[in-house]
Order: structure tokens, then sequence, then C-alpha cells
């Protein structure tokens, strides 16, 4: 991670006192109030090293070393409430992180597309380390007719490329979307599947035909 | 209102006669896990998973296999074992040594005893050392049952939270731990991080998600919170175990790519702090059942 991005971010958190604000605010919709105790963030990381053991893929490190981004959006458990300025830091902050593809290839085989958004396996500690993640997009997101099997914290994409086509400016950005979803939309509840290296390359261009070729049933 | 189950359990004598009805349960039981495996075909899959979950529930109420949870709970809780050879009767779960009913719904808590705030497991676990004197590995051991290994732990659960049964959630934040605890899992709630980012928030902080077809909860209401919270333990049907709040919170760290968390830990008890108290004024109803 790029420590001018880091720097910035941090800088952003604690400008933005409305940070623990935020949090404030959403436990009050609830029936959450009464608690006014104060705790710190050393006091979450220690209950954090105390409580957790690493395994397999699912490390201590990698859920108390949270990157500016986590950081940030952990402030704002509600997308809608993050600050524009702060929202466009970190929108800004993630496009920089996006790694298009060096020979210029975008665009896979939706079969094995379909086969990888159909696959929520990965990352979990009861995963082998090094094995092949899914992408899981059904468990958010509507693909294809066929599948009905689908979760609705994302948008459609039936049809995704059918209403969108196929210029390079819809597959740049589709690719940065797969690539990392919170440089175009901050705290995304999206995981960043090319920055976090959940998805490979080709896997990323797999899904893209899925989505991007007028022969995926996506498109039908 | 009065459920034909709780009548039915006001009237029961003995442990013995659960028992009895173990077959008949176990023959409901079978028909449900059939129904179940159906249900994944796509055609039915269709309709609402709670809409048929609330069929199989009409379907069971007279008899949810968890009951043989909770009766063989209570053999447990009543038979003298361990070092001491000592029962478990004389366990303070808040309410006084011996009180069993209501303590449930008032946990977690800080005992004075410990100066923590311990949830039912961790305060399980405490009695089975101070009193029996087990070490606290062996008190908590298979926490969570696998094929051919049946836990104590979830069957003393069961009973312990069916003793709750029909008492309103009444979760309080008077003692300074007690508040520092809900924010610590208030906090742990909104807490992003790992491979995937993920957050508890990321799926229980809006009304009307799905993963796939399973409906999810937003625990930051107060109607979210009560429905999720007051129906566990509950009798899994598509695994054939009663499974805690310790088990369902270690397996949506997993989900969330989070790493293993100990049981009893810490960690565990913060949020289940934030849950309770976020569903304080529902009736209690567990051991439920779920898919």
């Amino acid at each position: 991670m790029n420590k001018l991005h880091t720097m910035a971010l941090v800088a952003m958190v604690a400008l933005s006192a409305a940070g623990t604000q935020a949090l404030a605010q959403t436990a009050a919709k609830g029936t959450t109030k009464g608690a006014n105790a104060k705790v710190t963030d050393a006091d979450v990381r220690q209950m954090i090293e105390s409580s957790f053991t690493s395994k397999g893929p699912a490390t201590v490190e990698g859920v108390l070393n949270q990157d500016a981004t986590q950081k940030a959006c952990s402030q704002y458990p509600d997308r809608s409430k993050v600050p524009a300025a702060v929202a466009k830091k970190v929108e800004a902050a993630e496009l920089k992180q996006v790694k298009y593809p060096a020979d210029n290839n975008w665009i896979g085989d939706w079969k094995e597309g379909e086969k990888i958004a159909q696959n929520g396996r990965g990352m979990q500690f009861t995963d082998a380390v090094g094995g092949t993640n899914g992408g899981n997009c059904y468990a958010c997101h509507q693909l294809t007719k066929a599948e009905i099997s689908f979760g609705n914290i994302g948008p459609s994409l039936y049809q995704y490329g059918k209403l969108r086509g196929n210029s390079q400016e819809v597959v740049r950005y589709t690719w940065g979307k797969i690539w990392d979803s919170n440089a175009f939309s901050a705290c995304s509840n999206m995981p960043r599947f090319g920055h976090k290296g959940i998805l490979t390359e080709q896997q990323i261009r797999d899904v893209m035909a899925l989505l991007l070729d007028p022969a995926s049933p996506v498109n039908q | 209102m009065v459920s034909p189950r709780n009548t039915r359990r006001n009237t029961r004598c003995s442990p013995r006669r659960m028992y009895r009805a173990a077959p008949a349960i176990l023959a409901v039981a079978a028909a449900v896990t059939a129904i179940a495996t159906t249900l994944s075909a796509p055609a039915l899959a269709q309709g609402s998973t709670a809409e048929e979950l609330a069929k199989y529930r009409q379907m069971l109420a007279e008899g949810n296999p968890a009951e043989l949870w909770e009766a063989a709970g209570e053999e447990l809780w009543k038979k003298p074992a361990g070092p001491k050879n000592v029962s478990l009767e004389q366990c303070d779960l808040g309410k006084g040594p011996g009180v069993t009913k209501g303590a449930y719904a008032e946990l977690p808590r800080y005992f004075k005893d410990t100066n923590k705030v311990m949830d039912l497991e961790q305060r399980l676990a405490y009695c089975r050392v101070t009193l029996q004197g087990l070490t606290q590995e062996e008190a908590t051991k298979n926490p969570f049952s696998s094929q051919g290994k049946p836990s104590d732990i979830e069957r003393l659960a069961a009973y312990l939270t069916g003793e709750s049964r029909g008492v309103k959630m009444n979760v309080q934040l008077t003692h300074p731990e007690e508040k520092r605890v809900y924010a610590l899992g208030q906090k742990m709630f909104f807490y992003r991080g790992g491979a995937y980012d993920f957050a508890c928030a990321t799926c229980h902080a809006v009304d009307g998600q799905r993963i796939r077809l399973q409906d999810l909860p937003n625990l930051l209401t107060s109607k979210g919170a009560e429905a999720a919270y007051t129906t566990w333990p509950a009798y899994r049907v598509s695994q054939g175990e009663v499974r805690t709040m310790q088990h369902r919170l270690y397996d949506c760290l997993r989900q969330q790519r989070f790493p293993e968390p100990a049981y009893g830990s810490d960690v565990i008890t913060a949020l289940t702090m934030f849950l309770a108290k976020n569903a304080n004024g529902g009736t209690y109803d567990g051991p439920n059942m779920k898919r």
C-alpha cells in the first residue's frame, strides 16, 4: 500500500470527528442508546489480538492491520453518510491501485466466468492457503435469468453488457470496478477482487466475459 | 400469547417423558430434513425462505428436536460430575446460585466474582471449573458437536436458554464494564478488515437484504435484533444439530473472512452483548429451529 495514500486517509479520518458521530447516529437509529462508554482503537486491537488465531488464509494481521480505506470506512458504516470529501479521496487513492491488463487482453471465457460467479469458496479460515477462490457474484447480484438463487446487496447485473455496450470506456470501467470497487464507490460493500488478490487476472477476464460478451447468458 | 409448545413444557414432569417422545420427534426431524433437501431445488426455492421456515415451524409445533438437547442438558446440569463430583445446580448465572429461570434473558452481564462481563457459555465454563473442579481446558472442550462427537456444552446451553423461554430480553448496561463491553461490540460490528473488507454491518445493517436466498436480519433495528437473537440456539435442520450463539458468531466470522475466534473469547462476548442489548424487549423463544 502506498505511503502517501495511507497518510492522506489517516489525516482525513482524524480530521473528521464526524467519524464517531456517524457511529453514534447509526446506533441511535436502533435501540442502542445508553452506551456512553468510550473505547479506543487500542481496546479493539487488544480484543482482536486476544480473541483470534490465524488459520489458513485468514490471518490476525489481515484484520488488525487495516489499510487506510478499511479504517476510514469503519467510521462510516452507512455508505450514504460518507462525507463527499472523504469519499472523493478514498476513490482517488483506490483508483491508483487498479492494474489494467498489460497485454490489452480484457475479455475471457464467459463459461468460466459463470463458474467463478457461482463459486463462493476461498479465503475462509477453513480453506487451504493458495487455493482457487471464487468470486461469489451471485451472493449479492442477479446475473443470468436462469439462476434464481441470487442476493440483493448489490444491483442486478442482468443484461449488463446489453444495456451498456462494450465501448473501451465501459470495458475499462468494468475491469476497474472488479479490481477495486472502492475506486468508484467509496466504502462499497463489494470486495476489491484484484487489489486484495482474491481473483487472478485471468479469472477477472472470465468474469468480464460473463458481463460483457454478447453470447453470455447475462446478455440474453 | 401462550403457544401450545409452552403449555406442554409447563405441564411436563420429567426429562424421562421427553425421551419417550423421542422416536416421534426424530421421525418429524427426518421428514423435515427431507423437505429441506427438496427445498433447495430451484423450483421451490422461489418462495421466500422465511415462508417455508414458517411452515416447518408450524409442522413441528408439537416437537422441535431441540427439546431432546434441552432434556439431555437438564440431566447434565443436575448430575454430579467432575473431580469434585458435584452438579452444576448451584451455579450462579447472575440471578443467584441455582436460579436458571429467566437468567439467560439477562445475559451477558457483569459478574463481581470474576470482575468480568460474561456470556452464558463463559459463565457455564466458569461454573464447571469452580464447582466441579474441571480445568478451563476441560470445561471448554468440544463446544460444537461434529459427526459422532456430541457436545455437552450445546446440550447444557439448550437447557439453560430454554429456561428463559417466554421471558422478555432484559440486558442491562448498568455497570461501567457492561457499558464498555457493549461499546466494544458496537465498534467490532462496524470494523472492516480482512481479505474481503467485510464488517458485520456489511450484511446486517440494512432491511430486506439477502445473500442468495437467505434473508439477513438488520441487527441495528430492534425488530431485526429481536428476531435473530431470541431464536438462538436453534436446531439446524441442515445440520441435525442444535447450534448456539457462540457457534452462530463463529460461523459468521468465518464467512466474513476473519480468522478463527477462540471459543468463549472476548470478541464473541462483546458482539453478543451488542446484539442482546439491541434485542431488549423481545420475548425469548429459544431453542428454536432454523434451516
